[in-house]
């Protein structure tokens, strides 16, 4: 490893001082985030409040156990991300990688899915504006439920596009045997940033998936 | 560097952890308990997060600055969806005021 790596930018007393700085941005970025997600949580909680009916419907429409399937597959590359930082802390450099890639499969196959099920909503006709016309009668508003379905689950996407894309940055970064024990902010970063990705979906499964019991 | 490096074990038990409670959100779902749905599912996501910001994000082992800022996070997310429900939630209560009748309550938004 070259040795500039493990010295702190001339910014900064030292690596310690570093690393706290770069904690509190990611940290900072995360609450401007929960705000992000929090306007489309809170327009979801109104209407949810006043078209429950209809918000039951959608959500019967949605396969529960590929929600579920999905849910676990994200868990998974949430483990593997802390395996990463776990191996990054450690110093081992082929781990490292490995664990990277690890997440960044599980996260691919987290689209996939999610991907395959927008397909079957297409198929469905639930396309809300576009393409909406479901089999049989339906309630009024449960076009409103998949609008809010598509929005959210679509904005969770983008940001695990992202997350794959700042994952590829580090695998190459990891090669190159850029990170050691004392220096590996990025890997902390976005390690922090992919567990954020993760809880939002941990609360879009049930809002979404597990509206009123079947 | 005195940074905490927390055990893969640990890493392990918390993922197990989040894949009992999936699969508990998910059968508690087959069933229809009316409001407790809503209930238990958002309780099971809570402790779910939970785990993930604690340990996953090594927020349990952070200093103060991190902790506060994401507690400032919940507190602005709890002012938007809580003030807005009061609004929302209550706007039925109260018969409109004398003089307003020509608006029947089924105009209002």
């Amino acid at each position: 490893m070259p040795e500039s790596y493990a010295v702190a930018a001339h910014q900064f007393d030292d690596l310690e001082q570093q690393q706290e700085a770069s904690s509190l941005g990611i940290w900072v970025f995360i609450a401007t985030e929960i705000m992000f997600f929090g306007g489309l949580f809170t327009g979801y909680t109104v209407y949810r409040t006043q078209y429950f009916a209809s918000f039951v419907a959608g959500s019967h429409l949605l396969d529960l156990k590929l929600g579920a399937f999905n849910t676990a597959v994200l868990i998974g590359s949430s483990l593997t991300m802390a395996l990463a930082v776990y191996a990054a802390q450690t110093g081992k450099r082929k781990a490292l990688v490995v664990f990277l890639i690890l997440t960044m499969i599980l996260g691919s196959m987290f689209l996939g899915i999610k991907f395959s099920e927008y397909a079957t909503k297409y198929e469905h006709h639930l396309i809300p504006g576009i393409r909406f016309a479901p089999e049989g009668a339906y309630p009024p508003q449960m076009e409103l439920y998949f609008s809010f379905y598509f929005a959210m689950t679509a904005l969770h996407a983008l940001h695990m596009i992202i997350g794959l894309g700042l994952l590829a940055v580090l695998v190459g970064m990891a090669a190159r045997g850029r990170f050691s024990p004392e220096s590996h902010n990025p890997v902390e970063v976005i390690g922090i940033y992919w567990h954020f990705v993760d809880i939002v979906w941990i609360f879009l499964f049930p809002l979404l998936y597990l509206v009123g019991g079947r | 560097m005195k940074h905490h490096v927390i055990h893969p074990l640990t890493y392990f038990l918390v993922f197990f952890t989040l894949l009992i409670l999936t699969g508990v959100t998910t059968a508690v779902g087959f069933y229809d308990l009316g409001r407790w749905n809503t209930v238990v599912a958002l309780a099971i996501a809570v402790c779910k997060a939970t785990l993930v910001v604690l340990f996953f994000m090594h927020l349990r082992y952070s200093g103060a600055l991190p902790r506060l800022v994401m507690l400032g996070g919940l507190f602005w997310l709890a002012l938007l969806i809580g003030l807005t429900l009061v609004d929302n939630l209550t706007r039925g209560w109260d018969p409109a005021p004398r003089g307003w009748e020509t608006t029947s309550s089924a105009q209002r938004p």
